[in-house]
């Protein structure tokens, strides 16, 4: 039962070998903050903090470290009350409106 | 209010984390709301046994300094729903673990999960001792060999003493689990009995999990073992752990033992 099972399935080390090699890589690489996607993500939200304030349970962060490449989604929700007073500041910041 | 379960055992390499997982799994594959938490600061390994260690963002430790809330660190399982990963930090020190902080967290995990399970790191450090704190129920992961069965000794009496239940004059309740049972090596009179364990740490027993190629496989490919193969002998091990867990009675049986010992399993007292 046991050898036929160990058998019929297919071979799990490679499997192993390929998750570390690219979970190591990634460690490797992010002793001292030097990731690029950590970088990324932590300037991201610092631009984001200067022009809104931030709610942290309305900003959600997904990584995935591939062995070619990592993909980085930030999905922010901007509520319309920011939206509005960027708009406000930028339409200050216009010297023929301000003029007027 | 969700049950906190602290997965310890004291020694390292005896199966805590791939216990942690299996069992999270389980609950969670029956449908209950189910968080794993990683204490293991500095040495994390659950989001790998779980298959989950390219999407970590935030842990354990960004949580309690603040940095991030709860909600965007837990991982959500890929494959079963319900089932929710708290990561240890890779970078940080263990001594950014407060008990102030650890307590929030898991005062918020219990409010939203059935389930809090906490995978204690080996020793008697720190880590340790705070992630069986807030415990309700602790399994003491334990494999027949001299070593493990003294520090699992060494870790019943941290339980009676240290935790928030035992400071309260409550009790924590106990389970054995009895990891990397080897029937060939049974058979052949060199290993310690189930009944020898169980007489020495006098705590009843949740299962036996037999010593399988299944679990190594699974930990290679990144699912615990009840995922990774639902009807191996380990992953039903586990299964039937996680039934006695929530009140089944039902009998333990050694792996490799023949059916004339039935009798003799069946008066064993369950967990």
């Amino acid at each position: 039962m046991n050898l036929f099972r160990f058998f019929s399935k297919p071979q799990s080390a490679p499997a192993a070998r390929e998750r570390l090699q690219v979970l190591l890589a990634h460690e490797r690489a992010s002793v001292g903050g030097s990731d690029l996607v950590t970088k990324l993500r932590e300037e991201i939200l610092k631009v984001i903090a200067k022009h809104m304030q931030v709610d942290d349970d309305k900003v959600s962060v997904k990584m995935e470290r591939g062995a070619k490449m990592s993909t980085l989604a930030v999905d922010v929700e901007i509520p319309f009350d920011a939206t509005r007073k960027a708009a406000a500041a930028a339409a200050a910041k216009v010297p023929g409106k301000k003029a007027a | 209010m969700g049950k906190v379960i602290v997965v310890t055992s004291g020694k390292g390499g005896v199966g805590k984390t791939t216990s942690s997982a299996a069992l999270g799994a389980a609950l969670a594959q029956g449908g209950d709301k189910v968080v794993v938490v990683d204490f293991d600061v500095g040495l994390r390994n659950l989001d790998l046994v779980m298959g989950a260690e390219r999407r970590v963002v935030y842990d354990l430790v960004n949580v309690i300094q603040g940095e991030a809330k709860l909600t965007q660190a837990l991982i959500r399982d890929k494959r079963v729903e319900t089932l929710y990963l708290l990561p240890a930090s890779q970078t940080r020190d263990k001594d950014n673990l407060t008990p102030e902080g650890v307590e929030k967290v898991i005062n918020s995990l219990k409010k939203a999960f059935d389930w809090v399970i906490c995978d204690s790191p080996a020793g008697i450090e720190r880590g340790a001792t705070l992630a069986m704190r807030h415990a309700d129920v602790a399994i003491v992961v334990t494999n027949p060999e001299v070593s493990s069965v003294r520090d699992s000794d060494r870790i019943i009496g941290l339980l009676d003493a240290k935790t928030v239940r035992a400071e309260s004059g409550e009790r924590v309740e106990k389970h054995l689990l009895l990891t990397r049972y080897d029937p060939a090596r049974a058979s052949r009179g060199d290993m310690l009995k189930v009944d020898d364990v169980l007489e020495i740490l006098s705590i009843p027993l949740l299962g036996i999990i037999p010593e399988s190629m299944d679990v190594l496989r699974a930990s290679n490919l990144g699912a615990p073992v009840t995922l990774a193969d639902e009807g191996s002998a380990p992953a039903r091990a586990y299964f039937d752990a996680v039934r006695r867990l929530k009140g089944d009675a039902i009998p333990v049986t050694v792996p490799g033992e023949k059916r004339g010992f039935f009798g003799k399993i069946f008066g064993r007292k369950a967990a």
